[in-house]
């Protein structure tokens, strides 16, 4: 089987830190960073960024669209 | 393989559409709103009729609405979305319309409009957002607000002897023969907002085809009145909506020809 692996780029500044994208990621590569951005918001990004399989659920369920999804098939 | 070689335009499999604006949504972290405008811009782009769909933009949260789709909006007083809509595809039948409002703005304050809008059968599509509360005001009971629902204004859980019944409007709106396609969607989970883009979708062509009115309401949460996180408020409504707001198609027409009925005979 074709090994899949992907990667997400999150816009840290548009990011509201509501932390749907955290539960809807399937393989738990996402978390809300100890620091913030400009507003004050515990930003999203990658923790865990070696398990990505680029599935875009996060992208699905993120109200301000600041997740861009990449994904490269072996 | 490094991170830097993945993200590479040629292996982009999800962006922003190109019809959201650059503006940064007022609405609050996880409201549901901002995945509903997504998923209308993501089926506009896709039906390719950014240059002749016409949003009408109700009083509520969604006030702004204008500001992050890249399409013509009209602005509706409050409830009167369906009135608006209705005077621009009557005077101009070959735009595709969209009226876009709340529970409040539509179950209670335009009841009137929406019901007769959709019993006259015109040709476009209302987008109906449900968070069971009056969110841009500060959360006071909507008629769509559950029984034991504590808002700001029922503090110890609305009562129906006092407060009457929740509304179904959307069950109420299904009676009627102007309608091509009612739906009740969600978009709390990746699954369930596909389905959402493919109800909103198909409700789009309905009105393309100039079926009569479809209507696609979102069960959705409203987190910062609800007094929850985001996650716990898409929880809530699992557990506290569904049942009572069950989620699918409740006619689907848009494949037959609008009804004609009369009782008269010769």
């Amino acid at each position: 089987m074709a090994k899949v692996i992907g990667a997400v780029v999150v816009d840290q500044e548009e990011c509201k830190g509501c932390g749907l994208c955290v539960v809807a990621c399937p393989q738990d590569v996402l978390g809300q960073n100890k620091q913030v951005n400009s507003r004050g918001y515990h930003y999203s990004f990658m923790k865990n960024p070696e398990a990505c399989i680029g599935c875009s659920n996060c992208a699905t369920v993120c109200p301000d669209t600041c997740i861009t999804v990449y994904r490269v098939k072996l | 393989m490094e991170l830097k070689d993945i993200i590479n335009p040629n292996n982009l499999v999800y962006e922003k559409a190109k019809l959201l604006t650059e503006n940064t949504m007022h609405y609050c972290p996880g409201c549901t709103h901002g995945v509903v405008h997504r998923l209308l811009a993501e089926v506009i782009e896709e039906l390719d009729i950014q240059d002749k769909t016409i949003g009408v933009a109700p009083v509520g949260c969604s006030v702004f609405a204008y500001k992050y789709i890249e399409i013509d909006w009209q602005e509706a007083a409050h409830g009167r979305a369906p009135a608006v809509a209705t005077g621009i595809v009557r005077t101009n039948p070959d735009k595709v319309v969209f009226a876009y409002q709340g529970d409040g703005d539509l179950a209670s304050i335009g009841t009137a409009e929406i019901l007769h809008a959709c019993n006259r059968g015109e040709n476009f599509v209302v987008i109906f957002i449900n968070n069971g509360i009056y969110g841009m005001t500060g959360g006071q009971m909507a008629p769509t607000t559950l029984i034991g629902q504590v808002t700001s204004t029922t503090p110890n859980g609305r009562d129906a002897g006092r407060n009457g019944y929740p509304l179904k409007i959307t069950e109420l709106i299904a009676q009627l023969p102007g309608t091509s396609y009612v739906t009740r969607q969600s978009a709390h989970t990746p699954a369930a907002i596909r389905k959402c883009r493919k109800a909103i979708s198909k409700a789009f062509q309905a009105a393309i085809a100039k079926k009569g009115t479809s209507f696609v309401e979102v069960v959705s949460t409203c987190n910062m009145n609800w007094k929850m996180t985001p996650v716990k408020a898409n929880e809530w409504m699992e557990a506290n909506m569904f049942p009572f707001y069950p989620i699918g198609d409740m006619k689907d027409s848009s494949k037959s020809e609008p009804e004609s009925y009369s009782p008269i005979k010769n």
